[in-house]
């Protein structure tokens, strides 16, 4: 092995992974290890699996993804801070043939994006909304989140979020899988390689619903938000392991799609 | 037909894609008309009551921003709440259309017709340096003239355009010729005709953006500068006013809307007192025609500006008239629309005599 080349190594027929086309060639802004990268990158690839990239259209929210259309060769808008899915709702009435999809963070969807969110999905609109929960605001520098843990402590909750006075954090997945209008509503993360896989299949079922033209498939993937949490990427996986997921737990919770 | 069935109707002979809206008095007969037409059936248009007068507005942008001609319509606390919309939709420069029939305010106010909404529809009303491009309607004839004229105005613009109108002409039962229907456009036109929109990147082209953020302060300057450049030419463009007995008027009204109606007839009033009045009314409010009131001002004794508010027109009358005649205000508020003979005591009071 020792005396492989540089050049041998990427032969064609050596390749065994290439960052699909649906990505720019721009690095991300995201910081190292964080959840958006990598989901960034399985919604693409989904899209060029489909081959439906001239058929897409991705709205971005307000948070650290804002950036989003920075990254994902597609038509995109960016939307003001938890509108993106009243976009999308005119986007895929006016355009039914097209894809649609946001990708919102916790405090996007789940505060301000509150009525979006719900009358979106009340209203089973056919589009995919992609929900990534880091129980903070990641972007204004870590914030509480309407997402945080009990007992969490943020920049705005330093000593850990007291649910008698600032609430309970808030279930939106579970919230909007009660509702009529949304078809596929699963929980996922992106924190190993097995967790990528099911997460990316999920996302791919999200899409393939959009041609049953049924509601809404809604991906949460709990994520870490390394910066906000004032952990390295590694504690921030254990982390997420060990209070997120019980409070979040992985899985299926709606499959209507039949 | 009332001024905002001639509004809904001509939205659709125009052409538009979509209406996004939320029910308020005295505007709700702009949507209940549409449901009740099944534009859908018609030409295809999609028609959707939103939640909230939020997601409206940005159910426009979203549509907006793929290239359609879409339209929302309100009263004065809906748009309240769409101003952030709005200030995205301006920043994004996205062509759409915006129907306000004012009522009296602040707050939840009244019901009733008022024209207290000049300031935040003139001068930005959301955050930023930005414009909308406003229509004033006077007549149910101009309610539906300026669907079809807003729409072409935002599109050669690129730029939201509201029509202006308030809660007497919104309800006002007129006679009114309609334009025929125009098709809706295709997609390949609009692909054509906005090759900026969101409509699926293909491979012959590079992906379109939809934004209002720059990060790089310089960009964002460039972009206000851009935007500043567009809306003097704006104002070179389209300014439209209405001159009516102007020629050899000593004494001039400047009013829009309602005012502009009872005070043509306080024009007669006053003509058959022997005094020679006038009246100019603007039809757009951005851009406002301060030149043709500048050149009036050279000419005339003194200007009464009559608007159902405390007065905020009035300050752009000021502004082109400078310290050369007499400027003031008389309007009524909360709803009351002033008579013409009020307005003929106020131009003896402040003006004449004053
Ligand atoms: C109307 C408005 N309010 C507040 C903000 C400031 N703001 C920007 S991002 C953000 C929070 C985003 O948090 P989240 O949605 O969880 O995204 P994350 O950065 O964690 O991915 C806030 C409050 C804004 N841009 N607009
Ligand atoms: S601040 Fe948090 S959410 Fe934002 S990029 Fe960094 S780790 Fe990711
Ligand atoms: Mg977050």
């Amino acid at each position: 092995m020792a005396n492989i080349t540089k050049e041998e190594i990427r032969k064609p027929e050596n390749l065994v992974y290439k960052k699909t086309d649906l990505l720019t060639d721009k690095a991300l802004s995201y910081c190292p290890g964080c959840g958006h990268g990598t989901t960034h990158r399985i919604v693409m690839e989904v899209l060029e699996e489909m081959d439906i990239q001239d058929k897409t259209i991705g709205i971005a929210p307000v948070g650290c993804s804002v950036l989003a259309y920075d990254f994902m060769n597609i038509d995109m808008q960016q939307a003001a801070h938890g509108r993106a899915p009243a976009l999308a709702t005119a986007i895929k009435r006016l355009m039914p043939e097209k894809f649609v999809f946001t990708y919102q963070g916790d405090g996007d969807l789940a505060a301000i994006g509150t009525a979006e969110t719900i009358h979106a999905c009340n209203r089973g609109e056919n589009i995919v909304i992609i929900f990534i929960n880091n129980g903070i605001y990641g972007m204004t520098g870590g914030q509480m989140a309407p997402t945080t843990l009990p007992g969490m402590k943020s920049s705005t909750s330093p000593y850990g979020r007291d649910t008698h006075l600032m609430g309970n954090p808030l279930k939106m997945t579970e919230l909007v899988a009660q509702l009529p209008g949304t078809i596929y509503v699963t929980r996922q993360s992106v924190h190993t390689p097995s967790n990528v896989r099911k997460t990316k299949k999920a996302i791919r079922k999200a899409f393939e619903n959009q041609k049953l033209n049924k509601g809404v498939s809604f991906v949460e993937v709990v994520s870490n938000c390394n910066s906000g949490w004032k952990m390295t990427p590694v504690q921030s996986n254990k982390w997420m392991e060990e209070n997120m997921f019980p409070f979040y737990p992985l899985g299926d919770i709606k499959v209507n799609t039949d | 037909m009332k001024g905002n069935e001639a509004f809904a109707e001509a939205a659709i002979r125009a052409g538009a894609d979509g209406y996004f809206g939320y029910p308020i008095t005295p505007q709700s007969e702009v949507m209940e008309y549409l449901m009740a037409e099944k534009p859908h059936e018609r030409t295809g248009m999609v028609v959707l009551q939103a939640e909230s007068e939020v997601a409206a507005i940005n159910m426009v942008y979203g549509g907006a921003a793929c290239g359609k001609r879409v339209l929302t319509s309100s009263s004065s606390p809906g748009i309240s709440l769409k101003q952030e919309g709005i200030s995205y939709i301006a920043g994004a420069e996205l062509p759409c259309l915006i129907l306000n029939v004012v009522r009296g305010g602040p707050g939840l106010g009244t019901i009733q017709p008022s024209q207290s909404d000049y300031f935040q529809s003139t001068k930005g009303g959301g955050h930023g340096d930005y414009r909308m491009i406003v229509l004033a309607p006077s007549s149910v004839q101009e309610m539906a003239d300026f669907a079809g004229l807003g729409f072409d105005l935002a599109f050669k613009y690129r730029n939201p355009v509201m029509v202006l109108s308030d809660g007497a002409i919104g309800q006002m039962m007129e006679k009114v010729e309609l334009e025929e229907q125009r098709p809706r456009f295709t997609e390949e036109e609009i692909i054509k005709n906005t090759p900026w929109a969101t409509t699926g990147k293909t491979k012959n082209r590079e992906r379109n953006i939809i934004t209002s953020l720059n990060l790089d302060s310089a960009k964002q300057e460039q972009h206000n500068i851009d935007l500043q450049k567009k809306y003097k030419l704006i104002q070179e463009k389209e300014t439209r006013y209405e001159l009516i007995n102007c020629e050899d008027a000593e004494y001039l009204i400047v009013a829009y809307g309602t005012s502009a109606r009872l005070s043509q007839k306080a024009v007669d009033l006053l003509r058959n007192q022997g005094i020679k009045a006038g009246l100019l009314r603007p039809i757009t409010l951005f851009p406002f025609p301060t030149k043709a009131i500048s050149e009036l001002a050279d000419r005339v004794k003194g200007i009464l500006t009559v608007e159902m508010s405390a007065g905020q027109m009035v300050e752009d009358v000021k502004l082109a008239v400078g310290c050369r005649v007499k400027v003031e205000h008389f309007g009524r508020m909360g709803g009351i629309i002033p008579s013409p003979a009020e307005v003929v005591e106020a131009m003896h009071k402040k003006i004449i005599g004053g």
